[in-house]
């Protein structure tokens, strides 16, 4: 049973003019404002929360409760819900829940289930729980057509909006919908679906937000206005740990149009990375976004650094090579003896690879609309973890649960940023001190500078194999810098973001050693796409293909002798299947032409990963001329289980194919005098266009097994495969990432 | 925002071509700004005209987000101030539709291929298309290659199918199917 249904059974309303709403009803009817969008609820928002409401012609209103950052789940999460509902999917209307919470004795009580967007979660949790909304909907209205027709419910059967009967009737569910809100659903539950039946899931369908981007209707958080309200931008120390020394804002508060200057302390609000403010600020308030950014550059502002203001990467790569001499900090794996083994071992090979800091550059800087009073809070918030900007909210205001609401507009990206709702306190605070509604934009600078980075490492490789060309012996040291620094989490568990005791080639090598070094660097961290997957990839794929090439073997022969014969591995969110691993891998081989010679000057290179559930392999064929890089093909094989929806998975792993790639070839942040050295675009370029595969062809394989999420799937795979690419069009083997500045020297 | 209820103009930037301060068309319609000349267009249009549609998120026109077309030329409207628009029209997303209010012919190809991923960026890439459009209206991959506007979600690809399928639709050759097509 999912967290959702052990909780209560849902509920059947008859909603405004005879509609048939579903739902989960409410303990309290006393919130201030309605939980969801009036017009799934029709006039009982009182007393129920819905997620699908049918009305008498025949549109039919389905609720989306997760946040959409671009992976689609506005559109699948629905599609799973009108597929057991058998809905007309072109009357189908999509609405954003917002956050569902009510008050328990001071707790909080999650109305609609796992409200997120992170991990590649959504997909297989509506899985669980969703289907059964979409199911219980459906048996209303077959059998309140059973009644209409006095047949039995069982002979009837529902398509596309429509129930039909044995001798050719058919009722409308819309002419349904009042009847069928009049029935009880039985105790026992409503049978799902077999998968024979499925007429949505499978079947590709765009997203339904498209025609309002494509217009410039789609509201972003913030597109919005409060009416009344004030603009704030915030001038924010550079250090990640520092303070004001000096503040002037006299020039500031002569702009036309300024209204308030008010300073943001991060010591005030005490609190774990995520949920406080990431660094002091000098907020400027303003009657439109012109005066604010105006009124900041007239702050004159000093700050200084409490510690840390010398901090370099330069010397934070120096760290890591020192440290990598002794122990590690942490021996994460430990598998038969890889000394003795290292030592018997007919050929030895290390490498060492490095993964630098990278920022996450959502298009959507970070922003939040947030309206507070001493009666209520109410957050238009671009984020990923609603439930953790309301325990922020509720910490601020101190008001009851029934008292916020938090909605969740769609998000111009998030890759993990928003899984830490830093801003969204600084929203609050704001709203608080300026006693009218806040609408808080981050410059790009800001965004750029103030990030909670992707870990930056350096593996340290070393492989034994026998005679016959088998790992025997493998070691993996990590030194990183763990995202879990400053996050409440004791030190002895900081290696757990870093490094997966399970990864690859974990459980098919004898004797095998994982160690991970501690660095210390006074800069934020956070989850970057599938987090540590990506880096730790990078390492190991591009390694076993070093190992191949060492002892004159076929890259993908390696694999497969690794991966098969198929057995299942425990992991940490499952199991591992490595017969799934090597037909994702064979199949992409076989897309791309392995085996057979490549055009002159040419080179193909295979990786594959495992990460959230689902399998990938990437196969791409590049040349480099002149020190420029061309895609030639870029092949994309996946295993996601049961696919809901064939072209957002599609886009899914497209998209984060590219972005690997952009972020493999040409993203960094560095920081030198304490302060990271990117501000924007110019020097953070993200890859455009002509750079990058003109297509990436997706193949997924089939299978029938409980989807898993692609957002992040398509990632880790892509760098090890370019690289190893590379290699095999040039003969020169990229180890540092971003590859752009090795590549321009090439010829 | 400017303490007004959402989405009706405030009173100096409705017609009133009397009145001294920077007359512009957007979309077709007469307005004129009586506020800082210094104003960026993208911040005037976010604000006052509540048309939303053109994005900030560089501030220095590196990016595109905030593409606009005046006098029928992309324009980043980041870098645009309100005094350099004295007389002239300009063009958002928000006025690329058909006089119906129906998508065009290139919003409605975004729309077949699917082109959006986070779509925060894609209202600029309409307005680059279309700009590329006009100069090339076959173009050919090396034109594609040319898009300059940035996309952190890696939807070029089916930015460049949408493109296609735009061109072959205004050429009279659309395609048969609403569906997206195979990868090139």
């Amino acid at each position: 049973m999912s967290e959702m249904d052990r909780r209560r059974f849902l509920k059947v309303m008859l909603g405004a003019g005879g509609a048939l709403i579903v739902g989960i009803p409410l303990r309290a009817a006393h919130a201030a404002t309605p939980p969801v969008p009036l017009a799934l609820l029709g006039d009982s928002w009182t007393r129920l929360s819905a997620f699908v409401s049918i009305e008498p012609n025949g549109r039919t209103l389905i609720g989306a409760r997760a946040p959409d950052t671009g992976q689609g789940v506005r559109t699948a999460l629905p599609r799973i819900i009108a597929d057991e509902l058998d809905a007309d999917w072109t009357r189908v209307e999509v609405l954003a829940l917002p956050l569902g919470v009510e008050d328990d004795n001071g707790k909080p009580r999650w109305l609609y289930g796992p409200q997120h967007a992170g991990g590649s979660r959504n997909i297989p949790e509506a899985w669980q729980d969703l289907r059964s909304i979409g199911a219980a909907a459906r048996w209303l209205l077959r059998n309140a057509a059973a009644q209409r027709w006095n047949l039995p419910a069982d002979r009837l059967t529902t398509r596309a909006g429509w129930v039909l009967s044995p001798d050719g009737r058919r009722l409308d569910y819309g002419e349904l919908a009042a009847a069928a809100a009049q029935l009880q659903l039985p105790d026992a539950g409503v049978a799902l679906k077999s998968a024979s039946d499925y007429r949505l899931i499978g079947q590709p369908a765009r997203d339904v937000d498209a025609r309002a981007i494509v217009s410039g209707r789609q509201a972003y958080a913030f597109d919005q206005t409060w009416g009344d309200g004030y603009v704030a931008v915030i001038a924010r120390c550079p250090y990640a740990e520092g303070e004001l020394e000096h503040l002037d804002d006299s020039k500031a508060r002569a702009v036309a149009g300024v209204e308030k200057i008010i300073p943001i302390s991060v010591r005030e609000a005490a609190g774990l990375i995520g949920e406080v403010p990431l660094a002091p600020g000098i907020a400027v308030l303003a009657r439109d976004t012109w005066a604010a950014l105006k009124g900041r550059t007239q702050l004159a502002l000093r700050w200084r650094a409490r510690h840390g203001g010398d901090a370099s990467t330069d010397a934070l790569a120096q760290q890591a090579a020192t440290l990598l001499k002794g122990t590690p900090t942490t021996q994460v794996r430990n598998d038969g003896d890889f000394a003795k083994a290292f030592k018997a071992a007919a050929h030895r090979i290390k490498a060492e690879y490095h993964v630098p800091f990278v920022a996450h550059a959502t298009m959507e800087p970070m922003n939040c609309m947030a309206l507070v009073t001493s009666a209520r809070a109410h957050l238009i918030a671009p984020t990923q973890s609603p439930r953790r900007a309301f325990e922020i909210v509720r910490k601020l205001t101190r008001l009851d649960a029934g008292s916020i609401l938090i909605e969740m507009p769609r998000i111009g990206g998030g890759y993990g940023r928003r899984l830490d709702d830093d801003y969204i306190a600084e929203a609050v605070l704001l709203a608080q001190a300026a006693g009218k509604p806040i609408k808080l934009l981050w410059m790009r600078e800001d965004d750029m500078t103030h990030d909670v980075y992707r870990p930056f490492g350096v593996h340290r490789l070393a492989a034994g194999t026998d005679r016959k060309g088998r790992i025997a012996a493998w070691q993996h040291h990590l030194a990183s810098t763990s995202r879990l620094w400053h996050r409440g989490v004791p030190s002895d568990q900081l290696w757990t973001s870093e490094m997966q005791p399970d990864a690859l080639p974990a459980g098919l090598v004898p004797n095998l050693q994982l160690g991970w070094y501690a660095l210390d660097f006074p800069l934020w961290r956070g989850a970057w796409r599938a987090p540590s997957h990506d880096s730790n990839t990078f390492a190991i794929e591009s390694f076993l293909d070093e190992i191949a090439h060492a002892t004159h073997q076929d890259p993908l022969k390696l694999r497969l002798a690794l991966l098969q014969p198929a057995r299942p591995l425990p992991v940490q969110d499952g199991t591992f299947d490595s017969g799934r691993l090597a037909a994702v891998l064979k199949q992409a081989a076989d897309s791309i032409g392995w085996g057979q010679r490549p055009p002159a000057g040419h080179g193909r290179g295979l990786a594959c990963a495992y990460s959230a559930g689902g399998y990938c392999a990437h196969a791409f064929e590049v040349s480099v001329q002149s020190g420029k890089l061309h895609f030639h093909r870029a092949v994309a094989v996946v295993d996601v289980g049961r696919v809901v929806n064939p072209l957002g998975l599609d886009a899914q792993i497209m998209g984060g194919t590219l972005d690997a790639l952009s972020t493999a070839l040409k993203l960094e942040i560095t920081v030198k005098d304490g302060q990271v050295q990117q501000q924007n675009f110019p020097e953070y370029p993200i890859a455009r266009m002509r750079e990058l595969p003109r297509a990436v062809e997706v193949i997924s394989i089939a299978s029938t097994t409980a989807p898993v999420g692609a957002e992040d799937l398509g990632v880790p795979s892509a760098a090890p495969a370019l690289a190893n690419a590379i290699f095999a069009a040039t003969g020169k083997r990229l180890r540092h990432m971003p590859f752009a500045a090795q590549l321009a020297h090439m010829d | 925002m400017a303490q007004l209820p959402p989405h009706v103009p405030p009173a100096h930037i409705t017609p009133q071509p009397k009145r001294s301060g920077i007359h512009l068309h957007v979309n077709g319609k007469p307005y004129l700004h009586a506020g800082d000349p210094d104003m960026p267009l993208l911040w005037w249009l976010h604000d006052y005209l509540q048309l939303t549609g053109t994005k900030y998120a560089c501030g220095i026109g590196a990016c595109g987000a905030c593409s606009v077309l005046i006098d029928g030329e992309p324009a980043h409207a980041c870098l645009t101030p309100m005094q350099t628009l004295q007389g002239r029209k300009v063009i958002t997303v928000e006025g690329l539709a058909q006089a119906d209010g129906s998508p065009s012919a290139l919003q409605q190809a975004w729309i077949d291929e699917d082109a959006i991923l986070c779509g925060y960026c894609q209202t600029g890439q309409l307005i680059a298309a279309h700009a590329l459009l006009q100069r090339h209206p076959q173009p050919s991959e090396a034109d594609l290659d040319s898009l300059p506007n940035l996309c952190r979600c890696g939807s070029y690809p089916r930015i460049r199918k949408a493109l296609q399928r735009a061109a072959r639709s205004k050429a009279g050759k659309p395609d048969a199917s609403d569906m997206p097509g195979k990868p090139a």
